[in-house]
């Protein structure tokens, strides 16, 4: 390299910058390697520790014997998959299957952004192991509707304008559907309480609420019972 | 989180002998258990998961008339449980006060106990002095933000309370865990389940390394019983304050009383002496106000949080009314 004092590429104005390996960048190119280097990250949580290929990288495979195969079925369709046993449910879906829908939100289990129905229950998927899902059957927001047949939750949500930025909306969604199907639509201050899994940082709280019992009327056939 | 082994087993047996290497730990509802390893408070090695062994889910009485519950039973399953809203609502109450539906859907009853306090020094990513994340390193909570901490039972070393919701109507109600382990299992009374910061300021429960809950046992009905949890929001949010109230009434005259203070100390806090003094009182007298008085005499609030006194001896007159109405 030459001892040049130059002027920084402009990389958002299009100017392209000369890497030392020979490698032309423009400011498109650095943001889809970084993409790239991202994805190959996430995909790692969900595959086998990769083949060491110098004695370097064979430092970094895990001691533990940590792959699991398991069958389970995501919104109808078997599936047959090898994960580590620290895959989340959540991280399962949304980087390997790329079933987005579910949101990480908190990963603790204290948002309910990644709500999803597990053998029917709703449950925060960011507190299962994909490795316990043997046998077990799980539905996201994605395999609610029926072809171009909206879930009358879904068009619940929408008629009661139940969202804003939408980023809680799938975990509410699935919510909503597992609070009718338990029954817990008796009341406005019924349906607060069993909702209370779901936050909502834009507050649309009302809306939901409204439309989690515009959907149980429909979905239960006339009025619910009020308590 | 750090690699681990996961196996998957059918049976007790199975899981009391591969829980004998160490560094292994049960997973049930995993509603704990994870949260642990994304903070580095368990780094386990290897994850039993006892999930599916069937002989540890269902509720059954048993032969002397006393109610056991599976340890995989599901909160909401006990909760909504007839006979439970029946013989116990004081159990389903609180049961339904804690967490949200989604949590209960995967959190048991013999894992519900088990979970660990919420001080944010113990739960703190960052190291602070704390004796139940690094033995003899001090408590970062007694002079500091203690304002959710302990009024009964704690000592220098350890100021948390323990938060669980079922855990106390389970010390109310006299209950008993059932547990198994290779050289043989026990019964541990609810209410001596969690170990207090005079005896091991770094225990969190009594249950030993490769120990399994299998039931929890309620001895007799209390049909006159009730729950209530004082927080700050309505709910999905830990108690500042709990009470569970048990009682037998002849006519409007108190017989018997069972009464569990929640989050004042590392252990539901049992007010036996209450109990004595309230057997002969008369509902709305002020004999009622004076034992509960007499319960909370020995309270050793810390520097900020002597309102939980207040309500403490508010939220179990307020108790001892609903339970009564019944």
């Amino acid at each position: 390299m030459t001892d040049e004092r130059k002027t920084p590429p402009d990389l958002a104005n299009g100017d392209e910058c000369q890497r030392g390996d020979g490698v032309t960048m423009t400011r498109r190119g650095l943001f889809r390697s970084t993409f790239a280097a991202a994805t190959s990250v996430a995909l790692n949580g969900v595959q086998a520790a990769p083949a060491p290929t110098s004695a370097e990288s064979r430092s970094h495979v895990p001691r533990v014997n940590n792959l699991v195969h398991i069958s389970v079925t995501i919104n109808g369709v078997a599936h047959r998959i090898e994960v580590r046993s620290d895959v989340t449910l959540l991280d399962l879906l949304r980087e390997q299957l790329q079933l987005t829908g579910a949101k990480k939100g908190c990963n603790r289990g204290e948002c309910g952004a990644c709500t999803v129905m597990l053998d029917g229950r709703r449950v925060n998927s960011c507190f299962v192991l994909a490795a316990t899902l043997e046998g077990r059957r799980v539905t996201t927001v994605e395999g609610l509707a029926t072809g171009d047949s909206l879930h009358p939750v879904q068009r619940a949500f929408i008629k009661c304008d139940a969202f804003q930025c939408g980023f809680c909306t799938s975990g509410q969604i699935m919510s909503a559907v597992g609070c009718i199907e338990e029954g817990h639509t008796g009341s406005n201050v019924e349906i607060r309480e069993w909702m209370s899994g779901n936050l909502c940082r834009c507050s649309a709280y009302p809306q939901i609420a409204a439309a989690v019992e515009t959907a149980s009327v429909e979905l239960q056939g006339g009025a619910h019972g009020a308590v | 989180m750090e690699p681990f082994e996961y196996e998957r087993v059918s049976s007790t047996g199975e899981a009391l002998a591969l829980a004998s290497s160490s560094g292994s730990a049960f997973l049930a509802g995993g509603t704990e258990l994870l949260n642990w390893m994304r903070i580095g408070i368990e780094r386990p090695t290897k994850i039993i998961d006892i999930g599916r062994i069937e002989s540890l889910s269902g509720i059954h009485e048993t032969p002397s008339g006393a109610l056991s519950i599976g340890a995989l039973s599901k909160l909401n399953d006990i909760a909504q449980h007839p006979q439970v809203m029946r013989d116990y609502p004081v159990l389903s109450q609180s049961i339904l006060k804690a967490a949200s539906a989604q949590i209960r859907n995967l959190a048991t009853i013999g894992g519900n106990p088990l979970q660990r306090v919420r001080c944010p020094y113990f739960r703190a990513d960052e190291p602070t002095p704390c004796n139940k994340r690094v033995a003899g390193s001090g408590c970062a909570a007694l002079h500091g933000f203690n304002e959710k901490h302990a009024i009964f039972g704690w000592t220098e070393d350890c100021v948390a309370v323990q938060p669980s919701d079922p855990a106390v109507s389970l010390a109310a109600l006299d209950a008993v865990f059932i547990t198994e382990r290779s050289g043989g299992g026990r019964r541990i009374p609810a209410r001596d389940f969690h170990v207090l910061p005079g005896e091991n300021p770094a225990a969190h429960h009594r249950l030993g390394s490769g120990e399994l809950i299998t039931a929890v046992e309620l001895p007799r009905a209390w049909p006159k019983s009730a729950y209530l949890k004082i927080r700050e929001r309505e709910s999905y949010e830990y108690a500042t304050v709990s009470t569970a109230v048990a009682l037998e009434l002849d006519g409007d005259v108190i017989t018997n009383a069972r009464i569990a203070l929640g989050s004042v100390a590392m252990r539901p806090w049992r007010l036996d002496e209450t109990e004595r003094r309230l057997v002969g009182q008369r509902l709305g007298s002020a004999g009622i106000k004076a034992a509960v008085d007499a319960g909370l005499v020995d309270a050793r609030p810390l520097s900020r949080n002597g309102y939980k006194v207040v309500i403490a001896r508010n939220a179990v007159l307020r108790t001892i009314d609903t339970a009564a109405r019944t």
